[in-house]
């Protein structure tokens, strides 16, 4: 459960922005939110929303020339903006991991997995060779990889993709992480597998009360997995609210959209209410709700008048001051 | 009653792989075993699966877009394996198909309108002022505005590459379009147009699709009756109800749970799938599923079971519903 001391990762109006030849891209523009220790916070919306780029801003990993312009990201009260490239490095080691969709981009093809395990483990813990690959199999274990012995001499390339998964989880969680940031981490699976990547997920979250950062575009991923969601529309957080409470009562028109616009079991065949247009162009930085020009109860001061967060219950709050 | 659109009997397709070599043998992926459905004009069959289990393939044998390995198809009342080359061209006319990836699909140095029109020149419809009257008429009936001819594919969305790929496949004024992953991907929002825009082409031109995903909801929502592959094979055939409310299959009941749905209030009794798909290149004796099956018992083990009756409309190959 997660707990409701100081949060453990406090994001305060990042923005992110990658310079173009057409312009200033502001992927992510000023987005804040919090996750408790043993919290999983999902962090949900369409591709190019910057929740991608959010999870890189959080690693100190946004690939050049992108860069962080402004805001705060505080682990554990420690503004990580601020420590250097070393600093960052020791962080990313042993107090945040990250599991990607693409095992490939984790892991090494020419290292067998235990190998890989194992030298995060020495990286982080020290002690002998024969006992991090112990710990390694132990971790490939833990991950329910099948046979961990014998799988641990394994190349990624000879593992299927649901156990490249795994490996990539053991690898991240090798270091104990207090933080995991997984970006779709079953996007590329197959449902029965992602079924079962999703239990393990849970499973070792509760385990270990570590906190989750979900990326996904799968609302059904987040009813599955998180605590907590953040919707995320063209760089702005719109909603942020308890998972019961989004599915039962969803307050922006985004969100409402996107529930709406998936098939449903109690109105299969019936035509979906899809969201018309596209979204907006992320180098054009016009005044006023990013949804509007998509949106069905957009009014006047919805094109001048940018809103703000606010809380409508309980820890529920939303971006809009049109619908209740 | 009137013959169906499309029979197809025993179909079987068989990719060899790697040589016999010193004594090696040669090894076969059966990646269509045995695959016998029906579609009745104006119907949508869904055909759905997990990766490898010979959905888009069989979709593409129905065109011959694959030289079947056995079996037969009829279409429009001809079997189509034994036509002749110039006799299949005749028929392909009827038959189109709509590929998942609108950017690989697309040729990108041409303009959409003579995308669009390449189906009527091979086929010698139309002179040049009928065909571009015809690229105008059919942008509207995918919804977009008729100056959309004159642009290149690298100008366009997913979703309105999509419609391109769409309004291509319509020029001939076929009877059946063989949809394959058409939805998979653009993003949810972008999706629910494309599907609405699908069923409406479905009433306004009568077509019959045989609709190809690995997105549960997705199929059940579009199809009248949906086949569940495994492996190669049909293991579950029923009406849409059916197949969502009472799966008779292990398989379609796991499948059915392993998907995540956007509302916890549908949340089912979840069965985690046990292990992995087999490799195709190592098919399971007996019932392909039982490895993975929690039900299964002796025979399962080693009698392949057959596709019988277990309702109205309703067939499963699973020895559990056999009275033997």
């Amino acid at each position: 459960m997660p707990s409701t001391m100081t949060p453990l990762l406090q994001v305060e109006r990042l923005e992110t922005q990658f310079p173009t030849g057409p312009g200033l891209v502001r992927a992510v523009d000023g987005v804040s939110f919090a996750i408790a220790r043993g919290e999983v916070l999902g962090l949900v919306g369409e591709s190019g929303c910057g929740k991608s780029v959010t999870a890189l801003s959080i690693m100190g990993l946004v690939p050049a020339p992108g860069r962080v312009a402004a805001g705060r990201i505080l682990l554990g009260g420690e503004n990580l903006l601020a420590k250097d490239a070393e600093a960052m490095r020791r962080v990313r080691g042993a107090r945040i991991a990250m599991v990607f969709q693409e095992p490939m981009t984790a892991l090494n093809p020419v290292f067998s997995i235990g190998d890989q395990i194992a030298s995060a483990v020495r990286a982080h813990d020290g002690g002998s060779r024969r006992a991090a690959w112990a710990r390694a199999v132990e971790m490939l274990d833990r991950v329910q990889v099948p046979s961990p012995q014998e799988r641990a001499r394994a190349y990624p390339h000879q593992l299927s993709g649901g156990l490249r998964q795994r490996a990539m989880i053991a690898l991240a969680l090798a270091a104990g992480p207090e933080l995991l940031i997984a970006d779709e981490p079953t996007t590329a699976l197959d449902v029965t597998i992602q079924a079962q990547i999703l239990d393990l997920l849970r499973h070792l979250q509760a385990e270990r009360g570590m906190a989750v950062l979900m990326i996904t575009h799968d609302l059904g991923v987040v009813a599955e997995i998180c605590h907590r969601v953040a919707v995320i529309y063209a760089g702005r957080i719109v909603e942020l609210a308890p998972v019961t409470s989004i599915f039962a009562r969803p307050l922006h028109p985004y969100t409402r959209g996107l529930l709406r616009c998936l098939p449903h079991p109690s109105r299969f065949g019936q035509p979906l209410v899809s969201i018309d247009g596209i979204p907006p162009d992320l180098r054009q930085n016009g005044a006023g709700c990013r949804f509007a020009p998509r949106c069905p109860h957009a009014i006047a001061t919805c094109q001048t008048h940018e809103p703000g967060l606010e809380e409508r219950e309980p820890g529920h709050l939303v971006a809009c001051p049109v619908t209740s | 009653m009137a013959l169906p659109l499309l029979e197809v009997t025993g179909l079987e397709k068989r990719f060899d792989v790697g040589g016999a070599w010193l004594g090696r043998r040669r090894r076969t992926i059966r990646a269509v075993d045995g695959v016998s459905f029906t579609l009745e004009a104006g119907e949508t069959l869904g055909l759905v699966g997990e990766s490898g289990c010979g959905k888009s393939t069989t979709g593409r044998l129905i065109l011959r877009l694959l030289e079947p390995s056995g079996g037969r198809i009829r279409f429009e009342g001809r079997d189509l394996v034994s036509l002749s080359p110039r006799e299949l061209w005749a028929a392909r006319q009827r038959m189109q198909i709509v590929f998942q990836d609108p950017f690989g699909s697309l040729n990108p140095r041409m303009r959409v309108g003579r995308i669009i029109a390449e189906p009527l020149q091979i086929y010698g419809r139309e002179d040049g002022a009928g065909q571009r009257r015809r690229v105008a008429g059919l942008l509207e009936v995918v919804g977009l505005d008729p100056a959309f001819a004159e642009r290149y594919p690298h100008e366009l969305s997913g979703g309105q590459r999509q419609r391109i790929g769409i309004a291509a496949a319509l020029a001939l004024h076929p009877s059946l379009i063989v949809a394959d992953e058409p939805v998979s991907a653009l993003d949810v929002s972008v999706q629910a147009q494309v599907l609405n825009l699908l069923m409406d082409l479905r009433r306004r031109f009568g077509l019959t699709y045989l609709f190809v995903s690995h997105d549960l909801h997705v199929v059940l929502h579009m199809s009248d009756r949906v086949a569940v592959m495994y492996l190669g094979e049909i293991v579950e055939v029923g009406g849409r109800d059916i197949i969502h409310r009472e799966p008779k299959h292990p398989y379609t009941q796991t499948l059915l749970s392993a998907v995540p749905t956007a509302d916890p209030t549908l949340r089912r009794e979840r069965i985690v799938p046990r292990g992995e798909v087999a490799s195709p290149l190592a098919i399971p004796e007996g019932c392909r599923f039982h490895p993975r099956c929690p039900f299964a018992f002796d025979r399962c083990r080693t009698e392949r079971p057959v596709l019988r009756n277990v309702g109205t409309g309703h067939q499963a190959a699973c020895h559990l519903y056999d009275p033997r």
